[in-house]
């Protein structure tokens, strides 16, 4: 199959952008975007990311949350603590942050399935060692509005303090990031093979 | 051949079962066996039309709506946020066209996907299952691979039947003895989560065993498997045994006849080989695990109803004791509370993790003869369960005892259909989640066990269900 038929989301190669600071750990989907929010259009969901963190019932904005800081408003990576957006499947977890303009997070840790959302969005998720993390949190939030540079090829995250970091990324979905393959016309590449299960699998059957 | 081979875990056997394509890079492209749907699924169905991609299994796929359904009601048109109508109804009419059978609103066999599975015998040992709900994990219960994916993954099974995956790390989590009166596969999850924390799954597949595991009914299985996910794990499993068979049999979409025992050899061919190895090994005391009761916004904090709200000073790590603080100032709870004095506002028996008929006389068994003292709701799983439990009286003692007998679905668990708490208002709930805002903006869940939810409404504060028994 050629990448002309399986390519469909813009590819990721680098990006060197403001990065705001999330200095929690367990910061969970619900907080990302609350499930009241979830059976909006995406367009119309963009603007209650982070919702209950950011806004006061009132709808005013909360000074003290980062993103409402106008140092980190045009952040395109997120820093953030263990565990960053455990709990629900939601995948609208993934879209609000892009729709803001996130491109990476960066956190020691993920819930699983916002993981692999992630890269079913191009948005692309690293995990660095919680020291190094924690050490980055410090330098964003003494230095708001630093930038960060992420770069795929070479899988490095440049700091603010000029240390460069080596992540890991599977081989598989580092070439679906830089290439913007969509997975289901890739998979429907294999049609044969799965053909074949069926007929083999008992399972398949019912 | 025989007893050269390496031992293998359940998983392994299932994840073998299930290759399509092994890629080298360390990719596989694996078979989905059974795919669940729901309401939330409206968004992958109108990509998946979008691109005029065909469904490829109709026949392996299976739908209920639960997360938008009020529970006060079961006509679609009382829905009043026109949005969450639009995801309800769209379930049926994205059925027909696609094939996909549909157990809708007023259908008795609706109720919350997780309990509609295995109640309709779709769920089955040695499969795989997934799901757009992170819940996903419950039907591991049945010793299958199950997990939830988000929605791109659903329009990816839905136009392929397969999903690429690397292969998890497993983890066993053992817990030996017998479990003590009034304690429930809620309680021993609570206390795993709190031992390993949660994200102390991250990467692994769990299987649970021990004879604590063993001597769990299947509603207790399906607790347990529920919460996975909340202690990091992708899946949660337990090897299927004499209950798991006898639950299943006669279900109306498992093996039937001669198809029933060729499955049979097969399942019992499934359990963990003596010898396999798993990435880590997690031990734990059954008898040790009392009621449990949460006290923070994240699941792993967990204390024994004998307990005290623990001191966020006393936290070595700095991240856990700030998570600490913030989570006590939200909850509006002190360090060396005893558990037992926090009064409650509100009480919530139901969702995904709690809702089946076990879960239901458990409640029952408590609120008998007493009465609420605060609003309680009873939510059951769907509406086979209802209709069981109204058979054996169970809504008649709840009635009496003065709490809100409802319809199936999610309801109050994360409010998705407008059955939300109030802001400061402090749930006793057998969810599964204590997350901040996940039941209404400012309100305050304390996970616990149907049995400890009962008490919790009759008595107004968190008490040991221990002493109301017998």
């Amino acid at each position: 199959m050629t990448q002309e038929q399986t390519s469909s989301r813009v590819p990721f190669t680098s990006v060197t952008a403001i990065a705001v600071p999330i200095a929690q750990a367990n910061v969970d989907t619900d907080q990302i975007i609350p499930a009241r929010f979830l059976s909006l259009p995406r367009d119309e969901m963009a603007p209650h990311l982070f919702r209950d963190l950011r806004y006061n019932d009132n709808g005013t904005p909360k000074p003290e949350f980062v993103l409402n800081r106008p140092e980190y408003a045009k952040a395109e990576i997120v820093v953030a603590g263990r565990n960053f957006a455990c709990g629900s499947s939601r995948e609208m977890a993934v879209t609000v942050l892009q729709d803001y303009g996130i491109k990476s997070v960066i956190a020691p840790s993920y819930g699983d399935i916002f993981f692999n959302n992630c890269f079913q969005n191009g948005v692309l998720p690293i995990m660095l060692p919680e020291a190094r993390v924690n050490q980055l949190l410090r330098f964003l939030l003494e230095l708001p509005g630093a930038s960060i540079t992420v770069d795929l090829p070479t899988q490095t995250v440049l700091g603010p303090d000029g240390q460069s970091d080596r992540f890991e990324i599977d081989s598989f979905r580092k070439d679906c990031m830089l290439r913007g393959v969509d997975e289901i016309a890739m998979t429907l590449g294999y049609e044969a093979d799965i053909a074949a299960f069926e007929q083999r699998s008992i399972t398949a059957r019912i | 051949m025989a007893g050269s081979a390496q031992p293998r875990t359940m998983f392994e056997k299932i994840w073998a079962n299930h290759i399509v394509v092994d890629r080298p890079d360390g990719y596989t492209l694996l078979y989905v066996d059974r795919h669940l749907i729901h309401d939330g699924s409206y968004f992958a169905f109108q990509r998946l039309k979008s691109r005029n991609i065909k469904l490829r299994r109709p026949d392996l796929s299976f739908g209920t709506p639960d997360h938008y359904m009020p529970t006060d009601t079961r006509r679609k048109e009382d829905i009043t946020n026109p949005n969450s109508r639009r995801m309800v109804t769209s379930l049926a009419i994205h059925g027909a066209e696609t094939g996909v059978t549909v157990f809708d609103i007023g259908d008795r066999r609706n109720g919350i996907v997780h309990v509609v599975g295995p109640e309709q015998g779709i769920t089955l040992p040695g499969i795989t299952l997934v799901c757009g709900d992170s819940h996903t994990s419950t039907h591991g219960a049945f010793g299958c691979l199950a997990f939830g994916i988000g929605s791109s993954e659903v329009t990816h099974v839905m136009a392929t039947q397969c999903l690429w995956q690397k292969k998890p790390k497993t983890m066993r989590i053992t817990v030996d003895g017998h479990l003590g009166k009034g304690i429930t596969g809620k309680d021993v999850i609570l206390a795993i989560i709190a031992k390993i924390g949660a994200a102390g799954g991250t990467g692994y597949v769990l299987e649970y065993a021990g004879s604590a595991i063993r001597g769990l009914s299947m509603e207790g299985r399906m607790t347990l498997c529920n919460m996975s996910i909340e202690g990091g794990g992708r899946a949660g499993m337990i090897a299927p045994d004499d209950a798991t068979y006898q639950f299943v049999a006669g279900r109306p979409y498992a093996p039937k006849g001669a198809e029933w025992d060729a499955a049979l050899a097969r399942w019992q061919a499934l359990p963990t080989e003596d010898g396999a190895v798993f990435d880590r090994e997690v031990t734990l005391n059954g008898p040790d695990i009392a009621p449990m009761v949460t006290f923070g916004t994240s699941p792993e904090d967990a204390v024994a109803v004998d307990g005290v709200v623990p001191d966020p000073a006393a936290a070595t790590d700095v991240v856990k004791r700030e998570g600490l603080t913030r989570a006590l100032q939200y909850m509006g709870l002190r360090p060396g509370t005893p558990i037992g004095d926090i009064s409650v506002d509100r009480v919530f028996i139901g969702s995904c993790t709690n809702s089946r008929i076990e879960d239901i006389r458990a409640a029952a068994a408590i609120a008998k003869g007493r009465k609420a003292v605060v609003p309680s709701w009873i939510v059951p799983g769907s509406g086979i369960i209802k209709e069981q439990a109204e058979a054996e009286g169970l809504d008649r003692i709840f009635k009496d005892a003065g709490f809100e007998w409802r319809e199936a679905g999610c309801s109050m668990c994360l409010g998705m259909n407008g059955e939300i708490g109030r802001p400061e208002e402090r749930i006793a709930s057998t969810s599964n989640r204590n997350f901040v805002g996940r039941q209404g903006k400012g309100v305050r869940t304390h996970l616990v066990s149907p049995a400890m939810a009962a008490a919790a409404a009759v008595t107004g504060r968190f008490t040991d269900v221990r002493r109301l028994l017998d």
